[in-house]
């Protein structure tokens, strides 16, 4: 819907709309009063600006689960370090998990700041062309908790596509906090301009996290973003010592192939749980680079490939259709 | 308004949160082997569960089929046993398919808290265990806001070793000081898996982390848990683990986190 303004809950009738204000979707939105007052909400200026700055952006993947722990931070990170391997191409992640923004870290820059100039915020870059903007860079120290409502989430994820000069890129990946609520909804109606090429669903095998990963599907489903696939992260263990594999996390409903068939969506792969990825993330360092034959490597690299082949046969910013918000 | 501790004909003796700041951590987990603990040792105990996005309780504690219903008092929570030793409110029990996401902003979210901090009928409790999301958002300033008058004990924050972990815990515990609210302790989970073939223990998500941030915010270690397939399999299954158990290291350990919470 047009009119659905970028702070709106997801079941806003829209501000043209007769029940404009008037329906309990409607109760605690800051716009209640406005709407139900009978005059018109202008549109808001921010979707349109943040089209225009992400026009020189090829492909947006966001990196989504719905549950917490899953490793949806330490993908996209090795995604992005994946993708610019190509030095040819122009790689971003934009940590939207302003709450326990982990990209920082992961990607070995903690602790880097941001600048301002008259073209926008200036990423922090980690290699020529890798780049990443999170809320990370904006705190004082490890212990600067960010205590915000929606609201003021809301507010500084618009800053963020609308002021970060990224330049032109081949991908953007946008880390997500886990849940379905105002990060979510935001990135959704801030992007309806710009266009999502797809969301990369990340799980772990076990039901109790699967339960949470099939409400983000749903969510993605209502508001119109493609799924581009689901990996199982933390797919198998192998013993360091007498080589048994076995389930920490255990697939007792079919695990994350069974759950994307149940929802009609691809299945893209699984990674194993490697120790040493864990470390790569926790000490800022690539494991594509330490361990590159490793099975969780090779895994990693055969998920990209698929990222890879989505996108390069996805269709341009002007022909994605408008996400259902 | 804050919502008040008696409602109707109750009254809760002890508040106790589990937070993490991080997801994935094990914060359902934990939360509901404290309740499971303190109701089997005959207390009275409610688990209220705010992550409304991602409500893990149900299926962990085996009501996943269950439904919750109203009287003229407010909401009736479940009672998985005769005794009525435990009751339960998540929004999971309000969800028609467990494919029907809970897609809402802020407001939305305060409101459904606040209805379950001052709508449901708990009776007389010695103990309200709160489970609450990954973050430093809407609903734990929510809960923050509506237990000021409630006795809370206090938090017990999850962590697993790994540094990504130990940074949100740390601004969690931040989160903590700036309300009010006493942290009892920090619990290191998933610390060390034992293979099941050789004994061989790896430290999958590092080790010792939880322990070394208690040493540096100054707050009390409660414990290791494991990565105990046990333990993993009860969750799975909707299983009381301490029950089946209860001779395990693992069991122990829980025991051990549990005792610095039993009230007088």
């Amino acid at each position: 819907m047009a009119d659905v303004p970028t702070n709106a809950p997801i079941e806003c009738p829209g501000t043209q709309s007769q029940q404009a204000g008037k329906v309990s979707a409607c109760q605690g939105c800051a716009n209640q009063k406005l709407c139900s007052s009978g005059v018109p909400l202008p549109p808001d200026p921010a979707i349109e600006d943040i089209k225009k700055r992400l026009l020189p952006v090829k492909h947006k993947l966001l990196i989504l689960s719905g549950k917490g722990g899953v490793g949806k931070s330490s993908f996209t990170a090795h995604l992005a370090r994946g993708l610019a391997t190509n030095e040819d191409e122009d790689i971003a992640i934009l940590d939207v998990d302003l709450c326990g923004p982990s990209i920082p870290r992961i990607m070995g820059v903690e602790g880097h700041q941001v600048f301002q100039s008259m073209s926008g915020w200036s990423p922090v870059f980690i290699e020529d062309n890798l780049s990443i903007m999170s809320i990370g860079f904006l705190l004082s120290g490890p212990a600067d908790a960010v205590i915000w409502r929606g609201p003021k989430k809301n507010g500084l994820i618009k800053q963020f596509l609308r002021d970060v000069d990224w330049g032109e890129l081949d991908y953007l990946l946008v880390d997500t906090p886990p849940g379905t609520s105002d990060e979510h909804i935001s990135i959704a109606q801030y992007l309806k301009g710009a266009g999502i090429d797809g969301a990369i669903i990340i799980t772990t095998p076990q039901e109790v996290a699967l339960l949470d990963v099939r409400k983000e599907i749903s969510f993605c489903k209502k508001v119109g973003i493609p799924v581009l696939g689901v990996v199982e992260n933390m797919s198998g263990f192998v013993c360091p010592k007498c080589k048994t594999e076995s389930q920490i996390f255990p697939p007792t409903t079919g695990g994350g192939q069974q759950m994307a068939k149940d929802m009609d969506v691809p299945f893209i792969g699984r990674i194993p749980l490697d120790p040493r990825i864990g470390q790569c993330c926790d000490e800022g360092r690539s494991f594509f680079s330490e361990i590159p034959d490793s099975p969780a490597a090779k895994a990693y690299k055969s998920i990209i490939e698929e990222i890879r082949k989505f996108c390069s046969n996805n269709t341009t910013n002007d022909d994605v259709p408008d996400a259902n918000v | 308004m804050a919502a008040e501790n008696e409602k109707a004909d109750g009254k809760i003796k002890s508040v106790v949160l589990v937070l993490s700041g991080k997801g994935g951590v094990g914060k359902s987990t934990v939360a509901a082997q404290i309740a499971l603990e303190l109701a089997n040792a005959g207390n009275k105990v409610g688990v209220l569960d705010v992550d409304l996005c991602g409500p893990s309780i149900p299926r962990i504690l085996g009501l996943e089929e269950k439904d919750v219903h109203q009287c003229s008092e407010g909401w009736i929570p479940v009672h998985p046993d005769k005794n009525e030793n435990l009751a339960v409110m998540s929004i999971g029990f309000l969800l028609k398919s467990n494919k029907d996401a809970v897609v809402w902003r802020g407001p939305k979210k305060n409101a459904m808290i606040k209805q379950f901090l001052s709508d449901v009928v708990w009776g007389n409790l010695d103990y309200l265990i709160i489970d609450t999301p990954p973050g430093t958002s809407d609903e734990h300033i929510t809960v923050a806001e509506n237990i000021k008058n409630f006795n809370v004990t206090g938090a017990v924050m999850v962590t697993t070793p790994q540094a990504v972990a130990l940074g949100d815990v740390r601004r969690e515990i931040t989160f903590c000081k700036k309300v009010g609210i006493p942290v009892v302790g920090i619990v290191e989970n998933m610390s060390g898996y034992a293979c099941p073939n050789c004994s061989e223990c790896t430290n999958i998500f590092s080790k010792g982390g939880g322990e070394s941030l208690a040493n540096v915010t100054n707050v009390p270690f409660l414990g290791y848990l494991p990565l105990d397939p046990k333990l993993t399999m009860s969750i799975e299954d909707g299983k009381s683990f301490t029950e089946l158990y209860s001779e395990s290291a693992t069991a122990s350990a829980i025991r051990h986190i549990v005792r610095p919470l039993i009230i007088s």
